[in-house]
């Protein structure tokens, strides 16, 4: 299916139906990943039972350095 | 002790985390600082690279108070969702404001700032906004509530240091919650002279990170602050006109 990820559109395997499976997939689940999916931004307990569809929109961040 | 909100700290330096040369010099610099306190922000993370060096995981966050800021935000509306990406990490409650109003000097912009610190304190955040030294906006800021005002010193990175002691002085005065001396710091006589005037803390990062030797700026940085606010807290002497003997000028011998 294709997901719209950091604003850019990936061709991700249908089986990441989930976003804590698509995060193990792309080898992130030991980081701390935040995940906003279609405007809503999800808590680390919500990641197993926020399903990914077709045409989602995801937006993936971290902390980095700054002042 | 440094009290903002709930929190307490230790320390009275807050440092940023951004352009150090190496994340071992960052380690050793964050570490010979003893502050409590850590300044970062919210990226976009590339999730083709899982290798990429993780800042949380080299700095043994347990260890610190995170406080994310709102860097990069136009607006008051991106600083709230910023300050929510943040605090969906489960790692932090505080929230650094700031919304720049102007590229060039990057100073920040008082009406976004002031809506954001309302928006913020309304989602249950522990805010510290980060603002210009005008006094009056300082005053605004408390009353509706921030947990911590963050004057700068001058524009943040220039490291010209204290450009208006005169404005710190009477934000510090004035205000009821921690004054924080944020951005603008070059060197440990900068940060003292801020901890001299008052302040409650000082929030620094470049004066650090892009030293000639940052750990070793960590340090000073660090003694500075201590000597600042122990100097503030024994009060300094008056300045007068003209000189006044420290010997006596009785009983002095002469053939």
């Amino acid at each position: 299916m294709n997901v719209k990820i950091n604003g850019e559109w990936h061709e991700i395997p249908d089986h990441l139906a989930d976003v804590r499976t698509l995060l193990s997939h792309f080898q992130l689940d030991n980081r701390v990943v935040i995940v906003e999916l279609n405007d809503t931004i999800l808590e680390k307990s919500e990641h197993a039972d926020s399903q990914v569809h077709e045409g989602d929109q995801m937006e993936l961040v971290q902390f980095v350095g700054g002042g | 002790m440094l009290k903002i909100g709930n929190f307490t700290f230790n320390s009275r330096l807050l440092l940023g985390t951004g352009k150090y040369p190496d994340f071992e010099t960052q380690k050793k610099a964050v570490d010979v600082s003893e502050t409590d306190i850590l300044t970062f922000t919210v990226r976009r993370m590339n999730i083709f690279e899982p290798q990429q060096p993780d800042l949380l995981q080299q700095l043994d966050t347990g260890r610190y108070t995170l406080l994310p800021n709102t860097a990069g935000a136009e607006n008051a509306e991106e600083a709230v969702r910023h300050a929510k990406l943040a605090k969906a990490s489960g790692l932090c409650d505080m929230i650094k404001v700031e919304v720049i109003g102007c590229k060039k000097t990057l100073l920040p912009d008082p009406v976004e700032t002031l809506k954001a610190t309302e928006m913020l304190l309304e989602e249950g955040f522990t805010v510290l906004p980060y603002t210009s030294d005008d006094v009056v906006l300082a005053k605004r800021l408390e009353e509706m509530g921030a947990h911590a005002v963050m004057p700068g010193a001058s524009p943040i990175g220039s490291g010209q240091g204290i450009l208006n002691p005169h404005q710190l002085d009477l934000i510090i005065e004035q205000a009821e919650v921690p004054v924080i001396v944020d951005a603008g710091i070059g060197s440990p006589g900068d940060a003292a002279a801020a901890m001299e005037l008052g302040a409650d803390g000082v929030l620094l990062n470049t004066a650090v990170s892009a030293a000639d030797d940052p750990v070793k700026m960590a340090e000073a940085m660090k003694l500075a602050i201590q000597a600042g606010r122990l100097g503030y807290e024994a009060g300094r002497i008056p300045k007068k006109r003209y000189a006044a003997a420290s010997s006596p000028m009785e009983g002095m011998s002469r053939t």
